[in-house]
């Protein structure tokens, strides 16, 4: 035996395992053969901007979209493959918060957080109430459990969304967006709870996002999709580093070139507007 | 060659479309008769709730709809009856023509109205803030907790509002008949209920039964296949209330040739 091969750490199994995913929409292909793995206790952070197929990924890991072809391994079952029953039975290992909450607007803040729990398990009213209780504290709503959904702010609504997704202690989190139309502030604390909840109970987590701020903090290994391809993998360091035209690109903040021409015209009609104060070429004095 | 495509196109969506509603009615149906028995629980409440709100707070508007059309009935009926002198077969003519065809036609008409569209618009409303989806990643069937107690609210309350429209008919039809045909209120009741027999009232009550499937499915299906946006809702909910009245009238169709025909052999 090498020393390396004594030295070497076993691997964990994948938790989630993608192999050629292609998703389509009707004729359209929006995933082009998506490949990647995440080990248990992980945060990946899908990155990409609008359009790019990073929310549409998120869907089909989670069975909500049918891929057209390739694989999608979740606790060693092909999503592609399964009976509904047996997605149902993934599904309880799960939890997903949606970027608008997807709170039930006819139910309270706790009965949202107690649906999971009445609907699949045999529980008693008193057990399911202390539950959702020492749920909703865990995301800073603690006494929030008779507000109603349209009471909360959009960050409030998240929190609540990540309690609900808490409910039946999954064994991956996937999150779509979780800054998303927030203020920075309520954005960060969005972060922190993530970062709270992998430290607290080493989750596998998924998150979608175009937050560079927000995928920085709280990203284990980053994705970065781009039309339908995986364009780059790597750590926060590793993305930082890369010298990948795309990466740069989406990290650097540099618009499409088509955006620039387009600006490029504006700047053009704008110079020969005299009438516009502060607007046009300056003329000799 | 053209014209063909277009009307095997337009065929084929239209298959799909009853297909798709055949296999949402048939899970619905599951779930509200079958699941209880299989530790798939309906969920009762709301379902009462549903009847209340479908049921019990359209009664107003169809009472009040539903003696209107008697009255027109009992005038329409008595100008041609007056001729032959047999104005005193207008409450035959009512009673008839609400409890086999118009009390229940109207009463769809009516939960179309109020109900129908307010399913679609629901759905649409739950589907575009991903709420659909929710339950979906939390295992939930949509069909069973949403789509499953309105289904059970409608087939219920379907037959008794056709019930209630039948008398409220009846009762319009009485206001002519006292005024204008020699009748004293209990007289126009009683010839009403004579000339009924149960086959008329029953066959009745088997289309409502059957409108009411129809408005929930086409309602449900409507909301649950919205596209994305707000506008998407609107689009949903008017598309939910014409195609109702549509395949009402069919289903109506439909069952009247049946019994006609059943009747006859």
């Amino acid at each position: 035996m090498t020393i390396n091969q004594q030295l070497s750490v076993p691997q964990p199994q994948p938790v989630i395992s993608l192999g050629n995913l292609h998703v389509n929409y009707g004729d359209r292909e929006i995933l082009h053969g998506i490949s990647f793995d995440v080990v248990p206790g992980e945060t990946l952070v899908i990155l990409g901007g609008s359009g790019s197929g990073k929310s549409t990924l998120l869907r089909a890991l989670v069975g909500l979209e049918k891929p057209s072809a390739g694989e999608i391994w979740i606790k060693g079952r092909d999503l592609a493959k399964i009976s509904l029953g047996e997605l149902e039975d993934i599904r309880r290992k799960i939890g997903m918060s949606f970027q608008a909450g997807a709170l039930f607007g006819s139910m309270t803040v706790g009965e949202n957080v107690a649906l999971p729990l009445r609907e699949h398990t045999r529980l008693e009213d008193s057990t399911i109430e202390i539950i959702v209780r020492l749920k909703l504290q865990q995301v800073g709503l603690g006494g929030f459990e008779y507000y109603m959904p349209s009471e909360l702010s959009g960050g409030m609504k998240k929190r609540a969304a990540v309690a609900r997704a808490l409910a039946m202690d999954p064994e991956i989190l996937f999150f779509d967006e979780p800054s998303a139309g927030l203020d920075p502030i309520i954005a960060a604390g969005i972060d922190h709870l993530i970062l709270e909840l992998k430290r607290a109970f080493r989750m596998t987590i998924i998150v979608v996002t175009h937050e560079l701020a927000s995928a920085f903090l709280i990203a284990d290994r980053m994705l970065l999709i781009d039309k339908g391809d995986v364009v780059a993998v790597g750590t926060a360091h590793e993305m930082r580093a890369s010298s990948q035209p795309r990466v740069r690109q989406f990290l650097d903040r540099v618009a499409e070139p088509e955006i620039s021409g387009e600006l490029d015209y504006l700047q053009m009609l704008t110079a020969e507007r005299p009438d516009v104060p502060g607007s046009g070429r300056k003329r000799g004095c | 060659m053209q014209i063909a495509s277009l009307i095997g196109g337009r065929t084929l969506n239209g298959l799909s479309y009853v297909g798709s509603l055949a296999s949402l009615g048939a899970r619905a149906t599951y779930y509200t008769l079958v699941g209880p028995f299989q530790g798939k629980p309906l969920r009762l409440q709301r379902a009462i709730a549903q009847a209340m709100e479908t049921g019990v707070r359209a009664l107003p508007i169809l009472s009040l709809i539903t003696f209107f059309i008697g009255l027109i009935l009992a005038l329409q009926a008595a100008y041609e009856l007056r001729r032959f002198g047999a104005i005193s077969a207008v409450a035959t003519a009512v009673a008839i023509s609400m409890s086999r065809e118009l009390g229940p036609f109207i009463t769809a008409i009516v939960v179309i109205g109020r109900s129908g569209s307010a399913f679609a618009a629901e759905l649409a409303t739950m589907k575009v803030s991903e709420e659909i989806d929710a339950l979906e990643t939390m295992a939930i069937s949509p069909v069973r907790f949403l789509v499953a107690p309105k289904f059970l609210a409608m087939m219920v309350m379907l037959p008794c509002l056709t019930i209630w429209a039948n008398a409220m008919g009846i009762l319009g039809g009485s206001l002519f008949g006292v005024a204008q045909a020699d009748f004293t209120f209990v007289r126009y009741i009683r010839a009403s209920v004579d000339s009924l027999l149960l086959h008329d009232i029953t066959t009745g009550l088997v289309k409502s039964l059957m409108f009411g499937i129809t408005i929930t499915a086409v309602g449900c299906l409507e909301g649950l296949s919205t596209g994305a946006g707000a506008e998407e809702v609107g689009r949903s909910t008017t598309r939910a209330v014409v195609m109702s009245i549509f395949l009402v009238v069919v289903v109506d169709l439909f069952f009247t040739a049946l019994f006609f025909f059943a009747g006859k052999s």
